[in-house]
């Protein structure tokens, strides 16, 4: 890291910075009141899967927000960032107006940055380490809006820049998923000039991207325009290939891949195995989600069926849990219905996903469990029975554990139910490779400073390791692994 | 892309595709699958490998047109192409040495059962195989099927064609007549559920392949959720071929039902 902070400094003082620095007081960037992102009316925004809900700011709102920033001397915003984006170079670009450049800088260090200024929680990250979060106690610089802001610039704009990458050494390697983790590994690994092919078991690249987060909050050609830009770097994507099966490690070894990523995800969505919970009209959240935004099943031309309820209940209090209910919401369900089993505080969903869904009329069933589904004369859900809790000591994660109120059970009417209560490790892959040391969870073991596993030319990162976490530290780990495998590759073919 | 080189009608429903796909045909196993869309807003289908041929790069499939989905890929001629095929997924059968197989295909169900007569046949068993259909036309793979087998029982429900009966009364038959070590039964999931009835009533160790609802058919979603033995599994990553004496028939035949309303309006289209 001291090389980085060393460069951090010598562009901190770029002529260019040092003037723009001091063209404006601190004691007056202070005074500009943080930014308010414009958001689709709720009423109008629920009828529709694509229409997005925060509408992004305009360049004069942008160079404002840019302002508040007093380009601090140790930057702790970057400490927050899990691909330790330079944040004060790209946020003082946008503030001398000059945006592809700050898009460029973006791309540096994040092969997605128009998907992470809409989907990483910055309230936990970037944004908790702001000088103002820390020290004056006030909002913090909103980097999440500018990060997009700057993507979508340079997307609008048309004048889309390629990053430089090194000459190729003709080494092969496989990343294997297409989902955050992997992006981000073959962005770097093209970089670093490597013949990069991302593997991916679905008929669309892009992993949770696409078939998990919705559309009003990710949409889809927003993904497509930073593939495309990896397409462009050399990235090669074999889509409908499941590694291990279509071909095993073997023929792939073969054919001269000579190191692996494995970011192939935590697919495997978690039942409560409560009573009635095979009924149908009750389904996991991928389900749910993959059959909408992957499959299109909202639309009519689709060959894919949806359920569409009057009432719907999501189990859980997540980021998936949101994007489930907004979208029972959106595809005409008259009660939309979070059931989470502490209060709105330990929710570990974003709090704009918290925020937007209340707007759009979710009702919320905080401190409530499910015990069991009733069926109706066909044997499809009708009702949810409900355990009420109350919270309790602190537990292993530090939030207050959700005991239960002896007696205290409810029943309510419902004709889906989803379940969004989290996914653990997806064992195809890892069920194919002998030798490959596991946890007991199902995640692959790495070497946590290099992402190497216990099979010397495999590396793996995101949920395959962390059982269930963000697109941005699946990315983080993505670029963890790519400089370590080059390191590796270096040894070992004298690069 | 997966180009069509033959298309073949086997019944009034029922086509077989022969389809390039050179990895698959080398890495697939019996009882494996794959699944299969057709067209940019088709549907994701899952679909047993019934053959494959290492040299041309192909592999079987056959298809029985039962809704919109199937419909689309059965309109398909040799010379077009595939939209999309993902494979081989699923877990292997598990082919051993038994002694003698009683295997069991009912309608399209022989088509997944082929390639698992031919693997138990090779490992040296005996093999008697009963397949059947509601009347002689619907029936398929008989030649195909006598090849691997040491002999071959056709029933038919109108008798227009081998025996008139159930093919649980056909494998009866047999299970009377002489030691059967381990049955294997595909077919419409009532049919499985009565042949699993009846091979436990004679205590023979017996496998089904299920064909469930699935989307992503790589263990994602969940919705080929079977109770087997008391506990959830999921037909992708854990089948399809299941112990037939754990699995709730009841609680399957239910959740194939799940999408019934919105199948029979994709129909009307």
């Amino acid at each position: 890291m001291t090389d980085y902070s060393e460069i951090l400094k010598q562009e901190r003082n770029a002529d260019w910075r040092v003037e723009l620095r001091n063209s404006v007081a601190n004691k007056d960037r202070v005074t500009v009141e943080r930014v308010k992102m414009t958001e689709a009316e709720p009423s109008e925004r629920i009828k529709s899967q694509t229409c997005e809900v925060n509408k992004g700011l305009t360049a004069d709102e942008a160079r404002r927000e840019a302002s508040r920033c007093m380009d601090c001397v140790t930057p702790t915003c970057i400490e927050g960032c899990p691909v330790s984006i330079n944040i004060p170079k790209f946020v003082k670009y946008i503030e001398a107006g000059k945006f592809l450049q700050a898009a460029a800088t973006l791309k540096e260090f994040s092969a997605l940055p128009a998907v992470c200024g809409r989907v990483c929680p910055q309230e936990k990250q970037c944004e908790a380490k702001c000088f103002y979060t820390q020290k004056m106690k006030k909002e913090p610089v909103a980097i999440g809006y500018l990060e997009r802001f700057a993507a979508d610039f340079e997307r609008e704009s048309g004048k889309i820049q390629v990053p430089k990458v090194e000459k190729r050494n003709g080494i092969k390697i496989a990343a294997i998923g297409s989902g955050p983790a992997s992006l981000s590994f073959a962005g770097d690994m093209i970089k670093f000039g490597y013949d990069v092919t991302v593997f991916e078991a679905l008929h669309e690249i892009g992993g949770v991207l696409k078939y998990g987060i919705p559309e009003f909050r990710l949409p889809n050609s927003v993904v497509d325009v930073e593939l495309e830009n990896l397409r462009q770097m050399g990235v090669n994507f074999e889509k409908n290939f499941v590694v291990g099966r279509t071909a095993s490690f073997d023929d792939l070894k073969e054919l001269g891949y000579k190191a692996f990523f494995i970011g192939s995800g935590a697919g495997l969505p978690n039942f409560m195995n409560i009573p009635g919970e095979n009924l149908n009209g009750v389904m996991s959240s991928n389900e749910y989600l993959t059959r909408v935004n992957l499959m299109y099943a909202n639309q009519s031309d689709s060959d894919t069926p949806v359920l569409r309820g009057k009432c719907v209940a999501v189990i859980g209090g997540g980021n998936t849990a949101m994007d489930a209910v907004r979208t029972s919401k959106r595809l005409g369900a008259e009660r939309s219905i979070i059931i989470y089993r502490r209060s709105r505080d330990e929710m570990p969903a974003r709090l704009e996903e918290i925020k937007h869904a209340e707007e759009e009329g979710i009702e919320f069933m905080n401190l409530a469990n499910p015990i069991e589904y009733l069926p109706n004369a066909e044997g499809r859900v009708a009702k949810v029975r409900l355990q009420r809790m109350k919270l309790g000591e602190p537990d292993a994660s530090g939030r207050r554990k959700p005991v239960p109120i002896e007696g205290d059970i409810v029943e309510i009417d419902i004709d889906i139910a989803i379940v969004a209560i989290g996914v653990s490790p997806n064992p195809l892959i890892p069920a194919c490779l002998a030798g490959l040391k596991m946890s007991k969870w199902g995640t692959i073991e790495v070497n946590e400073q290099t992402m190497q596993s216990s099979i010397p030319e495999i590396f793996a990162g995101g949920d395959i390791v962390r059982g269930g976490a963000t697109v941005i530290l699946a990315m983080g780990d993505g670029r963890k692994a790519a400089g370590s495998m080059h390191d590796y590759l270096k040894n070992k073919h004298n690069l | 892309m997966n180009k069509i080189v033959e298309k073949q009608r086997l019944s009034e429903l029922v086509f077989k595709f022969v389809v390039e796909a050179p990895m698959i045909a080398k890495s697939r196993k019996p009882g494996n699958f794959v699944i299969l869309r057709v067209g940019e807003k088709g549907e994701r289908i899952p679909l047993t490998i019934v053959d494959s041929d290492l040299e041309k790069g192909t592999i079987t499939l056959i298809v029985q047109n039962v809704g919109a989905s199937s419909g689309k890929l059965c309109v398909l001629e040799a010379g077009e192409c595939i939209t999309d095929l993902v494979g081989p997924l699923g877990k292997a059968t598990h082919i051993f040495k038994a002694g003698t197989i009683l295997a069991m295909g009912g309608g399209v169900g022989v088509a997944p059962l082929y390639p698992i007569v031919e693997a138990f046949k090779k490992a040296g068993n005996r093999v008697i195989t009963v397949i059947a259909a509601r009347n002689k036309d619907l029936l398929i793979l008989e030649k195909e099927m006598r090849e691997y087998s040491d002999e071959l029982i056709v029933m038919t429900d109108d008798g227009s064609y081998g025996k008139k009966g159930l093919i649980t009364e056909g494998a009866e038959e047999v299970i009377k007549r002489e030691k059967v070590n381990e049955c294997i039964a595909i077919g419409p999931a009532i049919m499985m559920k009565f042949a699993a009835q009846l091979t436990k009533k004679y205590d023979i160790p017996t496998q089904v392949s299920l064909n469930t609802i699935m989307v992503d058919g790589t263990g994602m979603c969940g919705a080929c959720r079977v109770t087997v033995n008391g506990e959830t599994k999921f037909t992708c990553v854990d089948g399809p071929e299941f112990n037939a004496h754990q699995i709730d028939f009841d609680e399957m035949l239910q959740r194939l039902r799940a999408y019934k309303n919105e199948e029979d309006q994709a129909k009307k289209k």
